[in-house]
């Protein structure tokens, strides 16, 4: 089974800051990782290798240094490293990065399950996956917190909704986006990092895929961002230590009196 | 196209460097320089810079061949389960008469179901001018494929200018593939939507980063202009008798879609009766609570208050309840209107996910607990003591 599993370098979040004299974010220090998200991919894509055999590609789209995320991956042990980059692919709003991303995956010959974390967390905005899918003509399930069974020809797996889950089946090839609550991704494992170091990463330019030049980058993309900021941080208000009785009484009239309580 | 420094007017002042998400820029001999390698023309300097306008960035204009002026109107995604329409709806509905008011044009309501006839006729009441009821049992309940695909239809066939959905697990998993057949521009989770008064854009504002950096996105040259929005963000719609409409009926069938996806069972298994991004009162707990036997003090207040249960990270992982429940960058967004957080210290990931909620109080030992910097009450004291106080005041008051 080819496996590709779609990843994205982010900036490592638990160290973001905001400066409270500026009111800016402090990058200073914060290395890059893999899309925690993505990490949960890798192992899902790692599970089924092991289980029913097969190759595993990672690949992402990024600047140059975004190879040491695709490193991370070879380390956690897949197979081959594709890195999309090109100046050409500057700017490129999610359905540009879906666009490019999805003719990247048309170079790797025969695929028959894509994975790919549910979001990215710098951007948040979950629309990379289905929008791969889309664009290869491919059938997609979001959310899969488990897939309970695969072969060639299927998978069947659980997706996550607000009340529950749903089971799921539908025909390989196809794509799903994957939720942390799917696997605990493994540590890279010393001889894993050993080959993360030597191993060859493949690397697509706009020349090397069949792209309609016009839909790459800023200016293949509908979006633009108009301005970012920011927002106002709600300051802390007010705060009490007091006896029991005293601090359960003001806790009970200021929910009353926010009107919500029937 | 690219981005550019007038090194006249950069005073070498560094407000830009620390704007920067990507660290590409550097100030060199005084003068910023921006690696072109790195940056990913987010334009987080140039709205740092507005003091000296010193950076710029042109864009070609796009060529897509698409006539924008045959685009008008507004449309919503009205979501339905199980023939039951969801508040997020009643939301698109009140927000999207603003936005067609503000624009002097109609509002569209599109509705996926099955024997959903009065409901349909409704949505005319609640502000639609136009009901697009597409009605048979293939759209009885959501798969991708199906409703990407009519909804897809909807656009080509009525040109709406601006389309909205709810970005609920259903609108946030077809809507992208929506976007992706129609060349649409799409913004993710929007919390705050305005008409640009001059160009007649929609601007659709947005947390990335985990809420830490907003942006407001628009789609200048694509129709449609699209956005999914969170819950509990814009207020509902109100049922207004008088008003009128046309509804019209779409037969399933005649769409030509084909599905691939199969669902085989539904299941529900969410502990509390309530559905944490739509409640409008959570109170949530986390390592404080200290056993999984305590973490029912959370439960208690929460039926009490008639909210549902909320947790942390630590909490989930501990397997004191089940990950639906969690808020946070790995779990859920939330924004009701009251967040109580117990026990919960406040860490960057679960604070992205309920900071945008309109009161927030918070219960810890530790006085000098992160959760504290964003909460309008504070109580310093121990969540196992304050819990069952507080519930007991809130039954006894409700005579149970």
């Amino acid at each position: 089974m080819n496996i590709v599993v779609c990843i994205k370098q982010v900036p490592g979040t638990t160290k973001v800051k905001i400066n409270p004299e500026t009111g800016t974010l402090i990058r200073d220090g914060v290395e890059a990782v893999v899309n925690p998200f993505d990490e949960y991919a890798i192992e899902e894509a790692l599970r089924i290798r092991e289980k029913v055999g097969g190759v595993v590609k990672v690949i992402t789209m990024g600047p140059p240094q975004a190879e040491t995320a695709l490193r991370s991956a070879i380390a956690m042990g897949a197979d081959e490293a594709y890195l999309i980059s090109d100046r050409a692919f500057a700017g490129s709003d999610t359905w540009a990065t879906s666009y490019t991303v999805s003719r990247g995956i048309q170079t790797l010959g025969k695929v028959d399950l894509i994975i790919c974390g549910k979001q990215a967390i710098d951007g948040d905005t979950a629309q990379v996956g289905p929008g791969v899918a889309e664009m290869l003509g491919l059938p997609y399930v979001a959310w899969v917190r488990k897939v309970e069974e695969i072969t060639d020809s299927h998978i069947r797996v659980e997706r996550l909704m607000e009340e529950g889950y749903d089971v799921v089946e539908m025909p390989l090839p196809g794509l799903i986006t994957v939720v942390k609550e799917i696997n605990t991704p493994r540590m890279a494992s010393l001889k894993g990092k050993m080959k993360a170091k030597s191993a060859q990463i493949n690397i697509i330019n706009a020349s090397s895929m069949q792209v309609d030049m016009a839909r790459l980058g800023l200016k293949g993309s509908p979006t633009q961002v108009l301005r970012s900021f920011v927002p106002e941080r709600k300051t802390g208000g007010e705060k009490i230590k007091d006896e029991l009785p005293v601090m359960v009484d003001k806790l009970k009239s200021t929910i009353l009196d926010l009107g919500i309580v029937k | 196209m690219g981005i550019k420094v007038d090194l006249e007017k950069c005073i070498g002042c560094s407000l830009c460097v620390r704007a920067c998400a990507q660290s590409a820029i550097q100030i060199i001999e005084k003068k910023a320089k921006i690696d072109l390698e790195k940056c990913n023309l987010c334009s987080a300097c140039v709205e740092a810079c507005k003091k000296y306008s010193a950076i710029s960035i042109t864009k070609d204009v796009a060529e897509n061949g698409i006539d924008i002026s045959q685009f008008k109107n507004v449309a919503v995604f009205i979501e339905q389960r199980e023939g039951k329409i969801s508040g997020v709806s009643y939301e698109m509905l009140g927000e999207g008469r603003k936005l067609a008011d503000g624009l002097g044009e109609k509002l569209i309501a599109v509705l996926l179901g099955n024997k959903m006839q009065d409901q349909a006729n409704d949505l005319v009441k609640y502000g639609a001018d136009k009901v697009y009821y597409v009605d048979g049992p293939d759209v009885a309940r959501f798969s991708d494929d199906t409703y990407a695909h009519v909804v897809s239809d909807f656009i080509n066939k009525e040109k709406p200018a601006i389309f909205l959905a709810g970005a609920t697990a259903v609108g946030r998993s077809f809507i992208p593939k929506v976007a992706a057949k129609v060349y649409g521009g799409l913004v993710a989770d929007c919390t705050k939507l305005e008409i640009d008064p001059e160009k007649k854009l929609l601007l659709g504002t947005r947390p990335a980063f985990g809420g830490n950096l907003m942006a407001t996105i628009i789609c200048p040259h694509h129709r449609p202009q699209m956005a999914t929005v969170r819950h509990k963000v814009m207020k509902q719609a109100v049922r207004d008798e008088s008003r009128n409409g046309e509804v019209v009926l779409v037969s399933a069938s005649s769409t030509g879609a084909v599905e691939r996806t199969k669902i085989i069972d539904i299941v529900k298994e969410v502990e509390s009766t309530v559905n944490i991004t739509e409640a409008d009162i959570i109170v949530s707990g986390g390592r404080g609570m200290q056993k999984p036997e305590k973490f029912s003090l959370i439960k208690d207040l929460a039926e009490a208050l008639g909210g549902a249960v909320g947790a942390s990270r630590a909490a989930v992982d501990a397997g004191w309840i089940p990950y639906s429940h969690q808020v946070g960058q790995t779990g859920k967004t939330v924004c009701p209107k009251l967040y109580v957080a117990c026990g919960i210290s406040g860490s960057v990931q679960h604070m992205a996910g309920m900071q945008s909620s309109d009161y927030i109080i918070a219960i810890n030992k530790d006085p000098d607990a992160d959760i504290f910097q964003i909460a309008n009450l504070g109580i310093v004291g121990d969540a196992l003591e304050v819990l069952p106080a507080l519930t007991a005041a809130f039954k006894e008051r409700l005579g149970k």
